[in-house]
């Protein structure tokens, strides 16, 4: 099951400068708490990780947890160090996993 | 209690009484106030509206856009294959609905819209209000209205439907005993305790609310708004809904579409 992604990041970029970097998934990040109209508990359902990587190396990493809103969005910051593919992977509750990629071409 | 005192007092409640039926006269906000709730939004939250990377409403554009052209129903037909580059052919249709209907013989949203089409000419079962899909398509269809004013049709069909809106619009209603007026008309820009209280232009539904987590439409937020005043809100799809819609759109009509914007 793939979830719709929006990623921004620069297709092109100076060597050694730092990029923005922003993803936005959809996803319902169902709580656990949360009864239903006939008072059943609804089961979590929640992005539980997101890793971010460049050319393979591991540059950013975040833990999610209950209280993170549905659709989350993650914008954080690395220095352009080559050309290449910045590969972003969300997984979760139930199985959940999508991926993204996007090419920068440093220089 | 002396019976001057009382006196006063009845005079007082008598006299508070007439300026609370005052409000009925109530005119129009002129096109230079008129002030989309964008304006009220702390900078963070304009920023997301601002950057399509960041607005999650743009998830529900994304999706609408696949179901564009995908094909659906008995007909096997998708959206694309009758109106073709949605780009080019919806630019400008949300601004300018509702429109009349002139089979059904009264006026129609744009969801309403979206399901003539997918029973008469794809042959597919009807979206329900507020369900993913007609969040998306309605989004979809939104955008390419994006920056157009909001100038509803000058068709003099849709008069008795107008005024029935304007006429729900500034009847009290619900425990409270409140209309929409008194709030969007005669006290915007005001603190409804921590909220400022918008003039409630239709200008970017289907809209994000942060509130919500998600996409929704301008009938949820009108069912927002009537519980709010303790008001029983109709169902789904109710006329009342779309005569409120064509009354709003009317209301603000030269303002600029923000689809899909997003709320606090």
């Amino acid at each position: 099951m793939a979830a719709r992604t929006l990623i921004n990041v620069p297709k092109r970029a100076k060597r050694g400068k730092i990029i923005a970097i922003k993803t936005l998934i959809s996803h319902p990040m169902e709580n656990g708490f949360r009864h239903n109209n006939i008072g059943v508990l609804i089961p979590r359902d929640i992005i539980t990780s997101f890793v971010c990587t460049y050319n393979g190396e591991e540059i950013f990493r975040a833990t999610l947890h209950p209280a993170i809103a549905a659709n989350p969005f993650f914008t954080f910051h690395t220095v352009a160090t080559d050309s290449g593919t910045i590969a972003f992977r969300w997984t979760g509750d139930n199985g959940f996993t999508t991926e993204a990629n996007a090419d920068i071409t440093v220089e | 209690m002396s019976a001057l005192a009382s006196r006063a007092a009845m005079l007082c409640a008598l006299l508070l009484l007439l300026a609370a039926d005052g409000i009925v006269a109530h005119a129009e906000i002129p096109l230079a106030e008129k002030r989309s709730g964008y304006a009220d939004m702390s900078p963070e939250n304009r920023a997301m509206q601002d950057d399509d990377t960041v607005n999650p409403g743009m998830l529900a554009v994304l999706d609408g856009e696949a179901l564009w052209g995908a094909k659906t129903g008995a007909a096997g037909r998708s959206c694309a294959d009758c109106h073709g580059d949605a780009t080019s052919s919806m630019k400008g249709v949300a601004a300018r609905y509702p429109a009349f209907d002139a089979k059904l013989g009264r006026p129609v949203d744009l969801e309403q819209r979206i399901n003539i089409c997918r029973s008469e000419h794809q042959q597919a079962q009807p979206l329900a209000y507020e369900s993913k899909d007609m969040l998306a398509l309605s989004s979809y269809v939104g955008m390419q209205s994006r920056g157009a004013p909001i100038s509803p049709a000058d068709d003099p069909r849709l008069k008795p439907f107008l005024d029935k809106g304007r006429a729900l619009f500034t009847q009290r209603q619900g425990q409270l005993n409140l209309s929409c007026s008194q709030c969007h008309d005669d006290n915007w820009g005001k603190n409804l305790a921590g909220n400022v209280m918008p003039q409630a232009h239709p200008t970017g539904y289907p809209l994000y609310r942060l509130e919500w987590q998600s996409v929704g439409s301008l009938q949820r937020r009108l069912r927002n708004c009537m519980i709010g005043v303790r008001a029983e809100p109709y169902s789904y799809g109710a006329p009342e809904y779309v005569e409120m819609e064509l009354y709003l759109m009317m209301r603000a009509r030269g303002m600029k579409i923000e689809t899909p914007a997003v709320r606090p």
